[in-house]
């Protein structure tokens, strides 16, 4: 084995910087846009009405059979055809990565947000929605005043869970050259040919990243309030 | 979309070089595909029920073995840990054995694959075996002591068989999962089934066709697995015993 040249990772520490800051920002906007689809897509699933439940259910048993990659794929080849369709161009209109993989994710991670909201929902006792609806609250009301927010806080921590592991999905964005913390390690591993050090020091700063979200994740989970 | 030509024949058409047809790349991926996630899962579910066993025996440095294992592979992204086995673990070992593994050992990235694929979900399935050993009432574990079963026994007859039956439907979507990341061994480049399609994407523009195809196929497999585990379930059941759980 050749020595291990420290130095390239403190040269390379700005660029890999670049990357993880692009992850950090496509796991936040990828959890926001998740919980806000998956929220609706859980209301969807509990709405009682029979095609709508269908629907939801549909769109959320295929985003949890396919993987990531090809939902990514699917993205990266179809938006610019339908951008061409919708703006009547000659030539398919190319959009980046960081597009389809923030459209993506959103697809995706909603279908398994949707499920755990869902079960947030179910845990409230059914009184709290009788109460609300008793108030003459309507559908929505309910849910925005009543029923989410208690869903919400017995949810938080397993949402963060599902925030950790879409986190760590993020790397996926590597198969369409997206340059996140990965795609930037590798991008200069390939260059300077230093695939050790790079590839360890990036399985090292997720490690110690993940692991402390989910340490806290934990004491969170040991709170009374959050004991479902 | 009026612009995309469709043309479903294309799966028909012969490649360029080598008198293939195209749909022969997608039937290879996925028989990879196949092969690659049911030897990952054999080797995962005997790693992840020895972790999780080992994290709740009472000794403590076995616990320990069991949780740091646990932490390990559950924190680094799959695609990273390939990263590593592929790229790095070559490296780091003594020079005679990185060279078997970078040129005497055949098929390297399909064992990678494997065996990352293994590793990673060993660990998730650890943890479950770890949540539904907890879950059963310390009085089993007790009775089984006192009738005089060896701590061994009481894990092999007592608390195994339960929890294993327990534990049948996340054990499902770990099993649907496995096939759904194996996809991932696509960067060290298996030839599974996402990387056939893509291929057959980048020969022929039809996409459109294509990547309806890998989808099929994909739902195909997870409806495949829910149904055998549903009927896994349904024969090992024990009257009675989940019921009011």
């Amino acid at each position: 084995m050749e020595s291990f040249d420290g130095s390239v990772l403190w040269f390379s520490l700005p660029y890999l910087w670049k990357g993880l800051q692009y992850s950090l920002f496509l796991t936040f906007t990828a959890m926001v846009g998740g919980i806000i689809c998956g929220s609706f897509l859980a209301m969807a699933r509990l709405s009682g009405i029979r095609i709508i439940e269908r629907l939801a259910s549909l769109y959320v048993n295929f985003f949890r059979s396919i993987p990531l990659i090809l939902v990514i794929f699917w993205l990266y080849f179809l938006v610019p055809l339908l951008l061409q369709g919708m703006t009547k161009t000659e030539q398919p209109i190319t959009i980046g990565p960081d597009q389809t993989a923030l459209i993506s994710f959103i697809l995706f991670e909603s279908a398994y947000y949707c499920e755990i909201i869902r079960a947030g929902i179910q845990s409230v006792p059914s009184g709290q929605r009788n109460a609300a609806k008793a108030l003459g609250l309507n559908y929505l009301q309910q849910m925005r005043y009543v029923i989410m927010p208690q869903a919400f806080h017995t949810m938080l921590p397993v949402l963060l869970t599902q925030t950790i592991v879409l986190f760590q999905d993020t790397s996926l964005v590597y198969v369409i050259s997206g340059t996140d913390f990965l795609g930037a390690a590798s991008k200069i591993a390939q260059r300077d040919s230093r695939l050790v050090e790079m590839y360890t020091f990036v399985a090292l700063v997720y490690f110690i990243l993940c692991y402390l979200v989910s340490q806290g994740v934990k004491r969170l989970q040991h709170q009374p309030s959050f004991k479902v | 979309m009026d612009s995309y030509r469709w043309n479903w024949q294309v799966f028909w058409n012969t490649v360029d070089y080598g008198g293939e047809q195209y749909y022969q790349w997608l039937v290879s991926g996925l028989l990879l595909t196949i092969a690659t996630s049911l030897l990952a899962w054999c080797l995962a579910l005997f790693l992840g029920i020895l972790l999780g066993v080992c994290t709740t025996t009472p000794l403590k440095w076995v616990c320990w073995i069991g949780d740091i294992y646990v932490e390990v592979f559950r924190n680094i992204p799959l695609i990273v840990q390939m990263f590593l086995w592929f790229f790095v673990l070559p490296e780091i070992l003594p020079p005679s054995w990185g060279n078997w593994l970078k040129t005497g050992l055949p098929f390297p990235e399909f064992y990678t694959a494997v065996f990352s694929l293994a590793f990673f979900t060993a660990a998730r399935i650890a943890e479950q075996v770890k949540a539904g050993i907890m879950s059963i009432p310390l009085g089993q574990k007790s009775a089984g002591l006192a009738m005089g079963f060896t701590l061994l026994q009481v894990y092999r007859y007592i608390l195994l068989p339960c929890v294993l039956r327990i534990m049948i439907p996340p054990l499902t979507s770990e099993f649907i999962n496995i096939f759904k990341n194996s996809s991932v061994a696509l960067t060290i480049g298996l030839l599974e089934l996402m990387a056939t399609g893509q291929q057959v994407n980048e020969y022929t523009f039809q996409g459109m066709e294509v990547f309806s195809v890998v989808t099929l196929l994909y739902v195909g497999i997870a409806l495949v697995v829910n149904a055998i585990m549903a009927g896994i379930e349904e024969r090992v059941k024990i009257p009675g015993y989940l019921e009011g759980r």
